[in-house]
């Protein structure tokens, strides 16, 4: 290994993702108030600025309703006072790889994830041999300017950008669980990319040793200064474990103008947690940004990635797709608003839904009064692999603009039986046929994730139908 | 003792309630080209349907044996590697799966066990077949049949004919809605794959691909039955007399 263990606790390593807490014996208590907000404040020895913000949060998320169209009979089972709101990294490091479910491990396996990053995966962080890749990524981008590491670091070393910007796009009011976020948060990337500077490497939270990275209430805030590019990674296709059954993360992203963001999730959380993530960004004028979305796991996902278009010519995309089995509800979407003329958005969205499952599409496109030359496109298309499955769509379009130009495309179909006997009479098993109908559905996202991911989810597909058909 | 292909012995295929087929007899003998001919409403496609294993297609008495063996138990993809093949008339399409990624997995469903398939092997063999039928190369990068015209999906089929080399193939009315110049690139495709150890059952409706595909048999499929068999001949009888003999004659037995 090129990287010596000194580099990595140097103090000077300034975009590690270590966390100066971690020599500190804290664990809260389960459950939530002022004083479990004001320990965590203190442990991460934060400015007053940022104290006074986590308590004025949890306020906000004490008097706020759950959302009243939300699928209830899921969200309500969450247990808030059973839950821990903070776990110092080693805590969750202390996890052994034999607390890891069977079924997860032997996913693995069979998708060819090496050691080293199951066990990371799997939450056992401390074994994750990465440093290497990661080292030489990191000296590239200190030569290009550019600021990457945890939320946490990224507070104590950059306060002033920070400060500017973090709650910007999302303010703690604006639902229940960004208000928890932001009275609780922990972990998270944060990402500054200097003005005229594109990054070629794709940015990968799961490049980081620290466990907070994939943390219970991450909180992510990428600012790409005029004329920048970034691509963001968040997650892996490989199915993600933890013991915390609820993860609620804000994701913040300031697209300035003429700068481009791209951020690529693939959320295969186990099949117990509760994942209620607020994602948005605001695009200035001409500037681009794209949410490619993936959910394969966890019990109830709920997330609709927005853009804010604010200047003249911007442009906001989202491809998703979402795949829900047995037990899971994967409630997703976007929200598209456009606040300034000429600006354009396309919401591309496809979902999967086998053996009773459930998935919802949610969708706004709005267009403010005087927002003229406006374009935007919907399409949503879903599949529904037997009758105990459910689609359900919920487009909302306010337009208040003249001279727009607004589509919207939704299809539900299921997975025929004269396009499955055609397959088969190919010579393909109804798994293999499956698989591959599947696949080709999710397609035109696939193609625009980087090849490894794209291999993965194609064989975690192929997982899911050999687990499910017959 | 005649080497036989297909033996079809008293078969009945119902769909839902309804039967479509009463009591079929139909042998091939392997290297042979049999037509399969009768009006709207004989039950051509449902046969053909029935024979590669359509689930809504129940073949409810009788036996059906391909190379001796019965093939009742067998499912779809089962037959398929057994070395039956269906030229469908209306193909499904297959949003998101390139042509040559589909034949990709058909042809390594056929590889198990066996040494794997180079890329340049594969890649000739798509190429032959489509230069034989003169399709476009960029066929091979668009989805299977999405979007596809009529005639391409025809062409489609028969390629997967050529590139799949079935012992026994079945086309179910390739040749219909087709005009003269792409009725014989099909024409063509049959007669390259025509063979000792290749068998070709061609149904269809009208007499005009047997022009240029000449079968060793024909026979005569009315309401569920066959009425009559014979040589190239009785598709020449057809053509002039049409079908109404043959359906006067059922009708009076």
């Amino acid at each position: 290994m090129a990287v010596k263990q000194t580099e990595l606790v140097d103090k000077d390593y300034k975009y590690g993702f270590r966390d100066e807490t971690a020599n500190y014996a804290f664990k809260a208590r389960k459950g939530i108030d002022h004083d479990i907000v004001e320990q965590i404040s203190v442990m991460k020895g934060e400015p007053q600025w940022m104290r006074d913000f986590r308590h004025k949060s949890l306020d906000i998320f004490l008097a706020k309703p759950m959302p009243p169209w939300a699928n209830l009979d899921l969200l309500g089972q969450i247990q808030f006072d059973d839950i821990y709101y903070y776990m110092r990294a080693s805590d969750v490091e202390g996890k052994t790889w034999e607390e890891v479910p069977e079924e997860i491990k032997r996913t693995f396996d069979r998708l060819g994830v090496p050691e080293a990053e199951r066990k990371f995966l799997g939450g056992v962080t401390a074994q994750y041999d990465s440093e290497v890749v990661y080292h030489s990524i990191r000296k590239d981008l200190e030569e290009q300017g550019v600021f990457f590491s945890d939320m946490d670091t990224g507070l104590r070393e950059h306060e002033d950008i920070v400060r500017e910007h973090f709650s910007t796009v999302i303010p703690p009011a604006d639902n229940k669980f960004s208000a928890l976020n932001s009275a609780v948060w922990s972990g998270g990337s944060f990402i500054w990319v200097p003005p005229g500077v594109h990054v070629t490497v794709p940015l990968q939270a799961y490049f980081r040793i620290n466990a907070e990275s994939m943390g219970q209430f991450e909180r992510t805030l990428i600012i790409a200064e005029p004329g920048s590019f970034v691509h963001y990674i968040e997650g892996c296709t490989a199915p993600t474990y933890s013991s915390n059954s609820l993860h609620s993360a804000v994701v913040e992203l300031i697209a300035k103008e003429g700068a481009h963001i791209r951020y690529t999730t693939i959320q295969n959380w186990y099949k117990n947690i509760y994942n209620l993530v607020t994602k948005r960004a605001i695009a200035h004028k001409n500037a681009h940004v794209e949410w490619v979305d993936g959910n394969i796991g966890s019990k109830l996902t709920m997330k609709y990635p927005s853009v804010y278009m604010v200047g003249e010519g911007a442009k906001g995309e989202v491809l998703s797709i979402a795949y829900a089995a047995n037990g899971q509800h994967q409630d997703a979407g976007s929200k598209m608003v456009h606040a300034a003329p000429n600006t354009t958005s396309i919401i591309t969205s496809k979902s999967v839904s086998k053996g009773g499952g459930r998935t919802t599409y949610r969708g706004l496109v709005k267009v403010y009064e005087g927002c003229e030359g406006v374009k935007s496109n919907v399409r949503c298309d879903a599949l529904l692999m037997d009758p105990e499955s459910r689609s359900d769509t919920y487009p909302t379009m306010e337009i208040d603009a003249k001279d727009v130009r607004i589509e919207h495309e939704a299809t539900v179909s299921k997975v025929g039986e004269e396009q499955l006997f055609y397959v088969m009479s190919r010579g393909l098993s109804e798994v293999e046929a499956t698989t591959m109908i599947v696949n080709g559905f999710f397609e035109p996202f696939v193609k625009e994730l980087p090849m490894e991911y794209a291999v993965e989810l194609n064989r975690l597909i192929a997982l899911e139908m050999e687990g499910s058909v017959g | 003792m005649a080497d036989l292909i297909l033996e079809l012995k008293d078969v009945h295929v119902s769909v839902g309630e309804t039967e479509i087929i009463r009591g079929l007899d139909l042998t091939i003998e392997r290297g042979t080209v049999h037509a399969l001919m009768g009006p709207n409403g004989s039950g051509k496609s449902s046969l053909s349907l029935a024979l590669m294993g359509h689930p809504k297609y129940r073949i409810t008495s009788g036996d059906v044996r391909f190379e001796g063996k019965s093939i009742l138990d067998m499912s779809p993809d089962e037959r398929s590697l057994a070395g039956m093949f269906l030229c469908f008339q209306y193909p499904s399409a297959v949003p998101g799966v390139s042509v040559a990624n589909f034949m990709r997995n058909t042809l390594m469903a056929r590889q198990k066990g066996a040494a794997p398939l180079t890329p340049a092997k594969f890649k000739s063999l798509l190429d032959d077949a489509t230069k034989r039928l003169k399709m476009d190369p960029a066929v091979l990068a668009r989805y299977v049949n999405d979007g596809f015209s009529g005639g391409e999906k025809k062409r489609l089929e028969m390629m997967q004919m050529l590139v799949l080399k079935p012992k026994l193939a079945i086309l179910d009315e390739t040749d219909s809605g087709l005009d003269i110049d792409a009725l014989k690139i099909i024409a063509s495709g049959i007669e390259a794959h025509r063979s000792p150890e290749h068998s070709i059952l061609l149904i269809t409706h009208y007499q005009r691909i047997l022009n240029y595909v000449k079968p060793d048999v024909v026979h005569v499929l009315v309401k569920g039955k066959i009425v009559k068999e014979g040589g190239f001949e009785l598709a020449e009888q057809l053509e002039s007399g049409g079908y109404d003999p043959f359906i006067k004659d059922l009708v009076e037995a």
